[in-house]
């Protein structure tokens, strides 16, 4: 299986086209419209070449456990060589299985979903091209197809989250979500450029250096090409800074802020980090601000999410929050767990959003909390699910968010990294608020909204029953720990976490992560329980400001429509005006010099024989003149 | 003859003068023709007194070829003038400005 | 007081003048006129300076012949008035007059280097006039310069020829047939030979 791993990627590019090309004759209405049905399929195909590939990875030891499957020549231009290689590995296969099981499962969901859509085979064509994109970034050999991946992926995302293209606010996030992303992959592409330049070479083995040594290369390079990879996985990640676009690509179809926006795009940069992390350890402080990068998101994903009443912005946020603590995870250089939270989160993120989409189909979509409320009701098996991923979210135990937030948080303490200890817990803290907080008031209390709200098909319930298995009890099977079952299996590519024994012990620890987490819950009961009602819906009435500043996420996205807008609008006016004034002037007004000057000529060829005459007196005066001075 | 040879001279040279500014000044045809031949009148006495001066009959003889060339020419030219009048209905030099820059 | 000087001074001035006043006034007969007297002044010069031939031919032919051509053709064309006074040529007067005064203040220069404003005639020119300055003239002319002479005679020819031509009406020829008042017949009516050629009479085709 592994040597056909490219099946994995060839699959759903051909479904992708196939759909685009001739989906509209695939037939059938509704959800029983065939090109979604061809796109599960090709997205299920992919997930048994890759678990077939799993397996046979297994059968090898462990030494063995990185092979190279090339597919076919791709570049070559006098030193450049590059083909398309495939690289079977523990992360990569990891990220495949994550991009191929959760896929499909949200192919099958937006089926159901997209079941009223005029277009439905453009909707699928355009996932599978994504998934093809994904697949193709997380199973690269090198860094060249990986950027190619990148941007493909970066494409797919702007074509998805503008489907509905003839509503502006999707076109306008869609625009948005490709130009800040645009401004990360920059520095990735110079990051690339550095790569090439010191190494020669894109390739994983000769640039982060393979049987465990670290490249040859010196701090500066090495910080330099760090920190622009980064500067990429920070455009694609939704942190700060460039995390803008998220909240906005939610306009998008739901399937699509579950598949890109949840489970797989926005991880490309966690994956990017933490694939290159020997370049990130040679180099002293690249490392520290990945950490830095990600405690700060974590805080401001979280708090904003407090904020938001639109349900589906409040999990952007939350996104972006989760992906900080994986950057803060690999920052702190545990990445085994920062790709164990990235398999838990693609679960129960995944399924809440998926959840929030049945809540918008069933509710002719509305997604804002204060018109919803007790939701249980008409939607019992909704509630359930979306229950399950909060649970997993909150990071109670034994679901796998606790495995996997409690372990960062864990070897933190114990490796004496007090800032990130504490600054951590705060974050967690609020996560489990601001999920409790969209459970209790979209589900509990009563309802607030007019009319019946339909449960969702059994085609949108199965998917999400899946999921929530996954987000509850993987972390149990895999054992998300350090010294567990997934963490072991990484061990080749990502290493061996020492930890320390600074700090209190195990127990402690996880007794104070426990007792957090039901600190958050519990602030989020008082205020947001049935009887807090009117109180909370209130709320922006109450206290303008506080919920202004929560609401627009810190003025962060007003900042930069502040500056690229009015300055660089205002800059843009000013730098015409010169244009038009300075330059246009000096180059029209060498034109018009030059036909003032020509204007002067003719003024003697006036066509008058008396001014003629007037010469040749003139002239005869001159000659005179000169003949007379000369004697 | 007592007189300085040069006061002609002079004479003949403001005559030349004269005509010159003659034809320039005004636009009507005829009177720039009587400048020219004004001219033409001043370098003839020139002629006449240099030939005065050099003792030499030459001078003269020139000056009498220039009269009957000059006739000759009055002849043509006013014909010219004519011809052209019948055309245009004007003697007007400023008006044939069409050769414009 | 020598005669010369007093009849010198007498008409130079007034040569001067006459010149002035021919660019001066409005009309052109009186232009013409004030250059009648011009000429006569200058013929007086020319008797100054022992050219008693070219003093009688200058008045004959100049003023007598060309000046009154002038004034025919000025009265027959009515164009004695101008079309108002004003100059429509900017600085065309005023640069005219410059150009004119640095004319004769050059040629002046020149002849004052060249002749010297002292220099006397010489006296010998009787002798050269000894029998007659039309004589004198005469062996000269038939002599020394009888090819322009003849050239001349042509060039008068050639003269009066082109102004006969320039004078032509172009009127339309009138045809015998016309005459006959069989103007718009048809030919073939009349046809002794088939038609055609250029055989008709009065030399226009039909």
């Amino acid at each position: 299986m592994i040597d056909v791993i490219w099946l994995a990627v060839a699959l759903p590019l051909v479904a992708s086209g196939a759909n685009m090309l001739a989906g509209k004759r695939f037939g059938g209405r509704g959800a029983g419209h065939r090109s979604g049905w061809v796109a599960t399929a090709a997205m299920t195909a992919s997930f048994v070449v890759a678990l077939g590939a799993l397996l046979q990875l297994l059968s090898l030891p462990a030494e063995e456990r990185t092979q190279v499957v090339t597919v076919a020549e791709w570049i070559r231009a006098g030193a450049v060589s590059v083909s398309f290689d495939l690289r079977v590995d523990p992360l990569s296969i990891t990220m495949a299985l994550v991009v191929t099981g959760v896929g499909s499962l949200i192919h099958l969901y937006a089926i159901g979903y997209m079941e009223h859509d005029a277009r439905p085979w453009r909707f699928f064509g355009y996932t599978n091209l994504f998934c093809a994109f994904m697949l193709a970034l997380v199973l690269a050999d090198d860094f060249l197809l990986l950027y190619l991946g990148w941007e493909g992926v970066g494409l797919c995302s702007y074509l998805l989250i503008g489907f509905w293209s003839d509503r502006p606010e999707a076109a306008s996030a869609a625009k948005k979500a490709f130009i800040t992303t645009r401004i990360g992959d920059v520095a990735l592409m110079l990051g690339l450029f550095v790569m090439f330049m010191h190494f020669g070479s894109f390739e994983f083995d000769t640039v982060l250096g393979h049987e465990g040594a670290l490249p040859e290369i010196a701090t500066g390079t090495a910080t330099a090409i760090s920190l622009l990879l980064l500067g990429g996985a920070v455009g694609k990640s939704a942190q700060l800074p460039l995390h803008v676009w998220l909240p906005d690509a939610m306009a998008g179809p739901t399937p699509v802020s579950a598949l890109i926006h949840a489970a797989t795009m926005v991880t490309a940069g966690v994956y990017l980090v933490v694939r290159s992390h020997a370049l990130f350890e040679v180099s002293e402080v690249a490392l520290t601000v990945v950490a830095i990068v990600g405690i700060s998101g974590a805080l401001y994903g979280g708090l904003a999410s407090i904020g938001q009443y639109d349900m589906k912005r409040a999990l952007a946020y939350s996104t972006m929050s989760q992906l900080g603590f994986m950057f803060l995870a690999a920052g702190l250089g545990f990445y085994p767990i920062a790709i164990a939270l990235l398999v838990a989160h693609a679960f129960y993120k995944a399924l809440l959003f998926l959840a929030s989409g049945n809540v918008m189909h069933g509710l002719d979509d509305e997604i804002d909390v204060r018109r919803l409320g007790g939701l249980r009701l008409d939607m019992p098996w909704t509630a359930a699910l979306f229950a399950a991923g909060a649970l997993s979210l909150s990071g109670l135990p034994p679901f796998s968010g606790f495995f996997t937030k409690d372990a960062i948080l864990e070897v933190a303490s114990h490796d004496g990294v007090v800032w990130a200890y504490v600054l951590g817990s705060l974050a967690a803290l609020v996560s489990a608020w601001y999920i409790a907080r969209l459970f209790f008031q979209a589900f509990m209390g009563e309802r607030r909204y007019q009319g019946h709200a339909h449960e969702a098909p059994a085609l949108m319930r199965i998917p999400l029953v899946v999921l929530a298995a996954g987000g509850l009890f993987a972390g149990i099977v895999l054992a998300f720990t350090p010294e567990g079952r997934l963490a072991t299996f990484l061990e080749p590519t990502l290493g061996h976490i020492e930890e320390g024994h600074a700090g209190p012990s195990t127990a402690t620890l996880i007794a104070i992560s426990v007792a957090v987490t039901l600190a958050g819950i519990g602030i989020a009961w008082r205020l947001y329980r049935p009887a807090n009602e009117a109180r909370w819906t209130s709320f922006p009435e109450r206290e303008p400001g506080m919920s202004a500043v929560l609401g627009r996420a810190f003025y962060v996205d007003a900042l930069y429509g502040f500056v690229v807008g009015t300055i660089g609008l205002r800059a843009g006016e000013a730098l015409s005006r010169f244009d038009r004034t300075v330059v246009d002037g000096a180059v029209n007004g060498i034109g018009r010099l030059t036909t003032w000057a020509s204007g002067l000529a003719p003024v003697w060829q006036s066509g008058r024989a008396r001014r003629y005459a007037l010469s040749f007196l003139a002239g005869g005066a001159a000659l005179l003149l000169f003949m007379v001075v000369r004697i | 003859m007592r007189t300085p040879i040069a006061y002609f001279l002079v004479l003949s040279a403001i005559l030349f003068a004269i005509g010159s500014v003659a034809v320039l000044v005004r636009p009507n045809a005829l009177r720039i023709f009587m400048g020219v031949e004004l001219q033409l009148n001043a370098v003839n006495l020139t002629l006449v007194a240099f030939s005065r001066m050099h003792l030499e009959l030459d001078g003269q003889i020139l000056a009498f070829f220039s009269m009957v060339v000059a006739a000759a020419e009055v002849v043509v030219g006013l014909a010219i003038i004519v011809a052209v009048f019948r055309r245009t209905a004007t003697t007007d030099v400023d008006r044939a400005s069409v050769l414009r820059g | 007081m020598p005669l010369d000087n007093v009849v010198f001074w007498v008409f130079a001035p007034l040569s001067i003048a006459t010149g002035i006043g021919m660019i001066v006034v409005r009309s052109a007969v009186h232009a013409a006129l004030f250059l009648v007297v011009n000429f006569f002044t200058i013929a007086v010069m020319y008797l100054l300076l022992d050219a008693p031939f070219l003093f009688a031919v200058q008045i004959i032919v100049y003023a007598g012949a060309i000046m009154v051509l002038f004034l025919f053709v000025i009265m027959l064309l009515g164009v004695d008035q101008g079309a108002g006074t004003g100059e429509r040529l900017f600085g065309q007067r005023t640069t005219a007059v410059i150009f004119g005064v640095a004319v004769v203040v050059e040629l002046a220069t020149a002849i004052r280097a060249g002749v010297g404003f002292a220099t006397r005639a010489p006296e010998g020119f009787d002798s050269v006039n000894a029998e007659g300055n039309p004589s004198a003239l005469a062996e000269v002319l038939f002599r020394d310069y009888f090819f322009p002479f003849e050239v001349t005679s042509i060039l008068l020819i050639v003269a009066a020829v082109a102004a006969m031509v320039l004078a032509l009406r172009r009127s339309k020829a009138i045809t015998q047939r016309e005459i006959a008042g069989h103007a718009g017949d048809d030919l073939e009516r009349y046809a002794l030979a088939p038609p055609g050629g250029p055989g008709t009479v009065g030399g226009q085709a039909p």
